[in-house]
């Protein structure tokens, strides 16, 4: 049984008053591929925030890849990590957001090499051969001069995906990727997906309400509600024979929502 | 009948020297606007407070005071100005204060997005600014800039109390030599308006080329 | 640099005097602005074309030339057409002219901000247009107006020292002819510099109040 690439381990997270995350506790191994279901406030974004270094964590630990995430060797024991260790541990952990967040003055060639270029030192001729490799894999090698205004919302996210990708991760992270498209380019998004799920053995991590994708494409479904994981297991398991009440009734109305199962 | 051509060369030259200092105090303004803008959104507390007072003083104090105290005061600390650096000095740093609101308006209208991007693309904070944020903030800095280079024009005009010889001195000068007083005033005026124009026309200019292929950008 | 506190109590009568056609000059300016602003604005809006045509320029003009050389403007060349205006008379015409054109933008700007649906919604009930002003425009058109006409009545009080130009015996004349007198400067100049910087402070507070009670509802 190999080494959990992600250890989270009892962690709290809490906007002042409020608590999103109560006393939570994950392992994910490497290459897994997770889905990540649950109403909206259940916390599942906010682990891939805080996965990603967007947030912290009000208390516990997470362990990344054999390293401490926000904890870093101190004097005595562990210290919190400071911008330098932080900047270490994101080279292994990529994202993918709802809204894309292209930069939009840069051309989409440029922004898939600009991150290469300045934090890994890549020279520019291998760092825009690997995005034209990217582009391909994506199948918008003819859009590289394009400028991100000019491209479709299934467009867009394509080219986000082959900018995460450009690191080199051997985390990916998904935030609901496909809710802010309109339903007719999902699919292309999703064959994106696929193609990366079978070629790769990167570890992803998806937030999805695609519930048919994540069904396909999940080695694990999680179901979160109210800052904790309420039920685990297989995609069959989960989807088809839910064994806690919560997990039923959410089902039963992403169903009656027209979301295939 | 007065001799015309000796007072038309003595407004063309003033209107050279309002010139000089309208270019020289803004290029001090972009400086100042962005060293302080910038230095707004720092994480570091010092430099954040150093800014914060810059951009307070300046902006609440007058021009004129500012002006007189650059040129009147300061020699008795030792430093001596000439008409022309008290007048630069103090017309730049007063500008480059409200500029650095405009500044730092436009970093933070940049959303969370662009800088959520950046922190997942593991962008260092400087990388981010310089190839992320600061460009798509330009364009929304530049028409309010153009609107404080032609505050800072109308500002030159008070240089005249400190005998520089710009545009409004002169004018006082072919005033007190002729009499004549609608000839000189009516013709700096016109001279102003016309520079006022420039600037106008110009930055549109400058504005047209900076967002070229900028459709899709949320303004 | 030795500062003399004695000097200063004693310019600080003369200061204060000027200290008060300061704020006269400054009240009298906005009341007059206030006014010329809503001329301006109805002209521009509502006058026959060549007329707003003609007002539109002479807006533009005045909003894109400077203050000073209107002052001289007032104060030198209207004599030579009999028109002898006293100092202070002259300084409060030119700020009122002046900023009067910054105004009719706020003005303008204020009203066009109202949403078109309101003056739809307005005749669909059957509103008079002086009731659709009175009862539906107005009141949303003046609150957001508020923080900017306050920035610009800051900003005519920081100008007033443009009004010594022309022998107004505002605050940093009063400065400027104790300091020539006495040839100290340090401290007259240095107690006009503390005056503004405490006003400036006094109003930046009451402008964030203004602000926060006025300011358009929507956020974005």
């Amino acid at each position: 049984m190999p080494e959990p690439i992600i250890r989270i381990d009892n962690i709290t997270k809490c906007y002042g008053p409020l608590t999103v995350l109560d006393g939570l506790s994950m392992n994910v191994l490497p290459g897994e591929k997770l889905a990540l279901i649950g109403p909206s406030g259940s916390g599942k974004t906010t682990i891939l925030r805080i996965l990603m270094t967007l947030e912290t964590i009000s208390g516990g630990h997470i362990e990344v890849d054999g390293a401490q995430l926000f904890h870093m060797p101190g004097k005595d024991g562990l210290a919190p990590a400071d911008e330098r260790h932080l900047h270490r541990m994101r080279e292994k952990i990529g994202m993918v957001f709802q809204h894309f967040n292209l930069f939009p003055h840069k051309c989409v060639l440029d922004n898939i090499t600009l991150a290469p270029i300045l934090t890994k030192a890549v020279p520019k001729a291998a760092a825009e051969k690997r995005a034209l490799q990217l582009l391909d894999m994506v199948g918008l090698a003819d859009k590289a001069r394009s400028m991100p205004a000019q491209l479709s919302g299934g467009q867009k996210q394509r080219v986000a995906i082959a900018r995460a990708l450009a690191l080199s991760p051997k985390i990916m992270l998904f935030d609901e990727i496909t809710s802010a498209l309109d339903p007719e380019l999902v699919e292309e998004v999703l064959n994106v997906m696929r193609k990366l799920a079978n070629e790769t053995d990167m570890t992803m991590l998806l937030v999805t309400h695609e519930m048919g994708f994540a069904h396909d494409f999940a080695d694990r479904v999680l179901f979160f509600d109210r800052g904790k994981i309420v039920e685990e297991g297989k995609p069959d398991e989960i989807f088809h024979s839910p064994k806690q009440e919560r997990t039923q009734s959410f089902l039963r109305k992403i169903v009656a929502a027209g979301h295939r199962v | 009948m007065i001799d015309w051509s000796g007072y038309i060369t003595l407004i063309l030259q003033g209107a050279f020297v309002t010139l000089e200092l309208t270019i020289m105090a803004s290029i001090l303004a972009v400086i100042m606007a962005f060293v302080a803008g910038l230095s707004r959104v720092s994480k570091y507390f010092p430099i954040r407070a150093l800014a914060t007072a810059y951009i307070e003083f300046f902006r609440g104090t007058s021009v004129f005071v500012q002006l007189f105290w650059a040129y009147f005061v300061l020699p008795f600390a030792g430093i001596e100005l000439t008409p022309l650096q008290a007048g630069v000095s103090a017309l730049g740093l007063n500008a480059g204060a409200y500029g650095a609101e405009v500044v730092r308006g436009a970093i933070k209208a940049i959303g969370r997005d662009q800088r959520e991007a950046c922190v997942a693309l593991n962008l260092s904070r400087s990388q981010a600014m310089r190839h992320v944020i600061i460009p798509q903030a330009i364009p929304l800095i530049l028409p309010t800039f153009g609107n404080l280079a032609i505050e800072l024009l109308k500002g030159t005009a008070v240089v005249s109390l400190i005998s520089l010889s710009d545009l409004t001195f002169q004018a006082q000068v072919v005033r007190a030599q002729t009499g004549s007083t609608l000839v000189p005033f009516g013709t700096i005026l016109l001279i102003y308006f016309l520079m006022a124009l420039a600037i106008s026309y110009g930055m549109r200019w400058i504005e047209g080329r900076a967002t070229r292929g900028l459709d899709g950008m949320r303004t | 640099m030795d500062w003399d506190w004695n000097f200063v109590w004693q310019i600080m009568p003369l200061l204060l005097d000027g200290l008060k056609i300061t704020f006269l000059a400054t009240v009298l300016g906005a009341g007059l602005a206030a006014v010329v602003g809503l001329v301006f604005a109805i002209l521009r809006i509502a006058a026959p074309r060549p007329i707003a045509k003609l007002t539109s320029f002479v807006v533009e003009f005045i909003r894109g030339t400077p203050l000073l050389v209107q002052l001289y403007f007032i104060f030198y060349v209207l004599p030579d057409v009999g028109v002898r205006l006293p100092p202070l008379l002259a300084g409060v015409i030119g700020l009122g002219l002046h900023y009067g054109t910054y105004v009719a933008e706020v003005y303008r700007g204020g009203i066009e901000n109202v949403p078109r649906g309101q003056w739809e919604a307005a005749k669909a009930t059957n509103l008079t247009s002086r009731q659709t002003w009175i009862h539906v425009v107005l009141p949303q058109a003046v609150p957001p107006m508020i923080p900017a006409l306050a920035n610009y009545l800051i900003g005519m009080f920081k100008e007033t020292p443009l009004l010594s130009a022309v022998t107004v015996l505002e605050l940093m004349n009063q400065a400027k002819i104790v300091a020539n007198s006495s040839y100290r400067y340090i401290e007259p100049m240095t107690l006009v510099g503390v005056f503004f910087l405490i006003m400036s402070l006094v109003s930046v507070f009451f402008l964030r109040l203004l602000e926060e009670r006025f300011a358009p509802v929507e956020e974005r």
